[in-house]
Formats: C-alpha cells, sequence, structure tokens
C-alpha cells in the first residue's frame, strides 16, 4: 500500500468536495484495500464517507424501500422489511462472502465491486481492465472462471457480486450525487459490459457517489429463489448463481424475473425474454426452454464450456425452487 | 495534490481496546491489524492472508467481529475493540475458550484467536442454533489443520450456554 492522505467528511456535499482524479471514497473497505494492497488501487486520497448520514432504510412514497449507501450488508440482509418483502435480497446477500466482510461492507460499496480476476489482480502482468491497451492474458489463459456471455475482445471478467444479481432481478435504482447535482440509474444500465472499454465497470461519472439504493413496492415476495454454484460450500465467489422471481396466476407464470450471476461483466438479464414466457405454464419443460433462450448467445472459453451447462440446470432448478417456495422466511 | 495537501505522517486515534483507553497516532495507512500486533504488542490476532479471505485476524469491533486486517485503524476512531486477549475474565477462561481445550478444537492453533472471536459474534448474533446453522456461521474462519470437525463440537456446546448467560458479547 502507497502512502496517502486520509480525510472524514460530515456530508456528501463535503465529501464531493474533497473528491477528484487521485482521490477514492472508501466505505467498508473489504474490496479497495486489497486493491490497495495488491497495488491495483493506488489512490493518493481516501475519503471516509462512513461519517455521512446515508444509513437509513426507509419507505419511499411508491411503496418500495430507500436503502442508504452505508447500510451494511449484513444489517440490510436481516432488515425485517428485507426479509419479508424482498427475501431474494436477502438470500442473495447472505450466499456472499463471510459474516466478518458482510458486517464491514456497505450496500453501495457492494455495487463499485470490481472482479475477481487473477490477471486483474496480478500488477506483474498485462490487464486491459488495469492498463488499457495491454492486452487480455485472460481470453487466452486460465479461464475457467471467466465470462460466457456479453464478453469483448478485450476483457472476459465476470462482475462478482451476489448482492447486485438480486437487484437488477428486481430493477432496483442507484441514486448517485456528483458535482453535477444528483440523479437515478436504472439496475441495468449501473454495470456495463466491457467492450472497448474494460476500464470501465459502470457508469457512474467522476467524482459521483452513491447515496441509496431504491427498490420499487414488492412485487416478488413469495415465489423466489437465489441459487449459487461455487467450489466449495460457502465463502466463495460463484461459479454460477441464479436469482429467480416468479408470479404465478394459477398454474400458470403471470411475471418473471430471472438474472444470472458469474457469467458477464454485469449481472445478466434479459427483460424481452422474460415477458415472452409470461403466460405459459410454470413446469419445468417451461423452464428447461427459459433456460435454453437466456444461454442461446453463449460463448464460453477454453476452460470454461461447463458453465454453460451448469447455469443451464440451475436456471431450471433455481425456478422450480422459487415455485415451490412458500412465505417470507429468508 | 497541492502543495498543502501533503500526507501527514501520523493523525490521532482514540479507542478502546479490550477495556482499555488508548491515545495513539498512526498513519493512515496502518490497518488495525498492524496496529494490534506491530504497535501494541497483542499478537495474538494472527495475520494469515492479509487479504480478507481466512478469517484469522477476526476481532469485535463494538460487538461485531470483522477482519481486522481489512480495516484501516484511523477509520475506527472511537471504537470499542475487542481481541482474543479480552475475552478471558482474568485467570477464568471465557466458556468458547474452555470449549475449545475440551474439544481439542485446533491443531497448529494459528486460526485459534479468529475462531474463537468469530464464534462470540456469532452467539451475540442470536441465529445460529443448528449444527449446519453454526457451519454456515463459522465459514468465513479456514483452519488449513482441518480441525473443523471439533472446532463446530465445542461452538455448538458452548453456544447455548453463551446465549443463557449473556456472554456473547464483547467487554466494552
Amino acid at each position: 500500500m502507497i502512502p496517502f492522505a486520509y480525510s472524514k467528511p460530515t456530508d456528501v456535499a463535503g465529501a464531493l468536495q474533497l473528491a477528484g482524479p487521485d482521490s477514492h471514497f472508501i466505505a467498508g473497505g473489504t474490496n479497495l484495500l486489497d486493491l490497495m494492497k495488491e497495488n491495483v488501487a493506488q489512490p493518493q486520497r481516501l475519503i471516509d464517507i462512513t461519517g455521512l448520514p446515508l444509513r437509513e432504510v426507509t419507505a419511499t412514497a411508491s411503496g418500495g424501500l430507500s436503502i442508504g449507501a452505508l447500510v451494511g450488508n449484513a444489517e440490510l440482509a436481516r432488515h425485517p422489511r428485507i426479509e419479508a418483502d424482498y427475501p431474494l435480497l436477502a438470500q442473495a446477500i447472505l450466499a456472499g462472502a463471510s459474516p466478518q466482510l458482510r458486517n464491514m461492507a456497505s450496500s453501495g460499496g457492494n455495487l463499485l465491486q470490481r472482479t475477481r480476476c487473477a490477471y486483474f489482480y496480478d500488477s506483474a502482468v498485462p490487464c486491459n481492465k488495469r492498463a488499457p491497451g495491454t492486452g487480455c492474458p485472460a481470453r487466452s489463459g486460465l479461464n475457467r472462471n471467466h465470462a460466457i456471455l456479453g464478453a469483448s475482445q478485450h476483457c472476459v471478467a465476470v462482475h462478482p457480486s451476489d448482492m447486485c444479481v438480486a437487484l437488477a432481478a428486481l430493477e432496483a435504482t442507484v441514486q448517485v450525487q456528483g458535482p453535477a447535482g444528483s440523479r437515478q440509474i436504472a439496475f441495468a444500465d449501473f454495470h456495463r459490459l466491457p467492450g472497448e472499454q474494460p476500464e470501465r465497470d459502470n457508469t457512474l461519472a467522476d467524482n459521483e457517489l452513491i447515496t441509496a439504493i431504491e427498490l420499487p413496492a414488492p412485487r416478488f415476495a413469495e415465489h423466489v429463489h437465489y441459487l449459487k454454484v461455487r467450489d466449495r460450500a460457502s465463502y466463495a465467489f460463484a461459479l454460477i448463481s441464479v436469482a429467480a422471481a416468479l408470479r404465478l396466476e394459477g398454474e400458470r407464470i403471470g411475471e418473471l424475473r430471472l438474472a444470472l450471476g458469474g457469467v458477464a461483466h454485469k449481472p445478466w438479464r434479459d427483460p424481452a425474454l422474460e415477458a415472452r414466457f409470461q403466460g405459459q405454464p410454470a413446469t419445468s419443460a417451461t423452464y428447461t426452454q427459459i433456460a435454453q433462450a437466456m444461454l442461446s448467445g453463449a460463448q464460453p472459453l477454453a476452460h470454461n464450456a461447463f458453465k454453460v451447462t451448469l447455469a443451464h440446470n440451475a436456471i431450471i432448478r433455481a425456478l422450480g425452487q422459487a415455485q415451490r417456495r412458500q412465505g417470507a422466511t429468508a | 495534490m497541492s502543495d498543502s495537501d501533503c500526507i501527514p505522517a501520523h493523525q490521532p486515534l482514540e479507542l478502546s481496546i479490550n477495556g482499555q483507553r488508548h491515545q495513539l497516532q498512526v498513519a493512515p495507512w496502518m490497518t488495525l491489524l498492524d496496529l494490534l500486533r506491530d504497535q501494541l504488542d497483542l499478537t495474538g490476532s494472527k495475520k494469515g492472508c492479509d487479504h480478507g479471505q481466512c478469517g484469522a485476524c477476526t476481532v469485535l469491533r463494538n460487538g461485531q467481529r470483522v477482519n481486522a486486517c481489512l480495516t484501516l485503524a484511523i477509520m475506527c476512531d472511537g471504537d470499542c475493540i475487542t481481541t482474543i486477549e479480552g475475552l478471558a475474565d482474568d485467570e477464568r477462561l471465557h466458556p468458547l475458550q474452555q470449549a475449545f481445550i475440551r474439544h481439542d478444537a485446533f491443531q497448529c492453533g494459528y486460526c485459534t484467536p479468529g475462531q474463537i472471536c468469530s464464534a462470540v459474534a456469532l452467539a451475540s448474533e442470536g441465529r445460529a442454533l443448528s449444527r449446519a446453522e453454526i457451519q454456515e456461521g463459522m465459514s468465513g474462519n479456514l483452519c488449513r489443520c482441518g480441525a473443523y470437525g471439533n472446532i463446530v463440537a465445542a461452538v455448538e456446546e458452548a453456544l447455548p450456554q453463551m446465549i443463557a448467560s449473556d456472554q456473547g458479547g464483547p467487554r466494552a
């Protein structure tokens, strides 16, 4: 870790005033400090935002919830309103990291996690995400954990978050504040595919700060399931994860939401596909068709073709589990 | 950065550690783990991976378990920290320490302080009671010797006792 200056402002305006090209906001620090120890991130100033008043979970006028950016991951997963009305989100959060890290990590910070691609983390090798234009060793190297959807010639990294996969399925919005004022970003537009600019993980402008994450009024409190498949039973990043949410009308699908983690540079969702299966029978035959459609564009790399089959089977299982689930306990 | 924005080598920090107040000067880039071990000689908390992947550095920060290796000391100003050194009541070991000895819940012992601090927090969180819940709740602490069976048995035995006697929480 290189030396840096440290400031702790007490309001958002003060934090934004301190922000500059060589500064970085810090909250939980679970990812940023790790990146600083590896010299992947080298800020000259850390702006500690843990003193900002962004710790509330409040009801919104539209019947949803606004989650302050500093609400901890563990606290959020155990919040009574989240457990009761957004169990998919609670399940996804508890599937990620460890109890210690969930105590430390903030809601806003979870969205800003960087990829765990080993080449990105190793500052001795090229990486287009870390040093644009230097190349992507993962494309021809060890790519078992990498993307099967939406990758580019320049980057095959995947987004590591579990929480974000549920937020994508639930159509959250991200509230941000920056030098140019406040705005909100639809969750689908927050993270981006690598394309020509793999160094950009998301669509935040320079020095913008996430202030809250807003959930719409609950629509999927019953038939939901977050399925995470990983190399060990706990405390590992997803090989594949599936956030499945159903609203059933009798024995048919009234509404479907489906998002995948571990497959792409962002949580992978296809709203047109979801709409197409509305009204179809809620059966494993339908779920198999959904899985096939969801993965029809998959382009596996040398070592991760198994992920296509794994994702296919995980989608079918997650939808089946969501269908059978009753009640609101996470 | 401008000239007036030079990096100060040390900044003041006030902490309560195992019930004792400390007024310190720390560099902003010093982790809580390095402060405990190198500056305060509290070497019970261990540096395993230094990347939040093993849990050997687990301490309690205001009663919550955290990885001290991924916590900047300067960000803990005003907080209460409890380490393995703060769990025993003078000569009387904490119920979890006794249970770890009784169940031989270690081999090399390097992960043990983190395991015990983690289990103290698990008890105060009040969620884990079954064996499966304990396993999941302790999954942030790795044991390279593979003493997991005995670790889970020790926690399983001590947990109800701690919840009943309210000994889950740390000493402030």
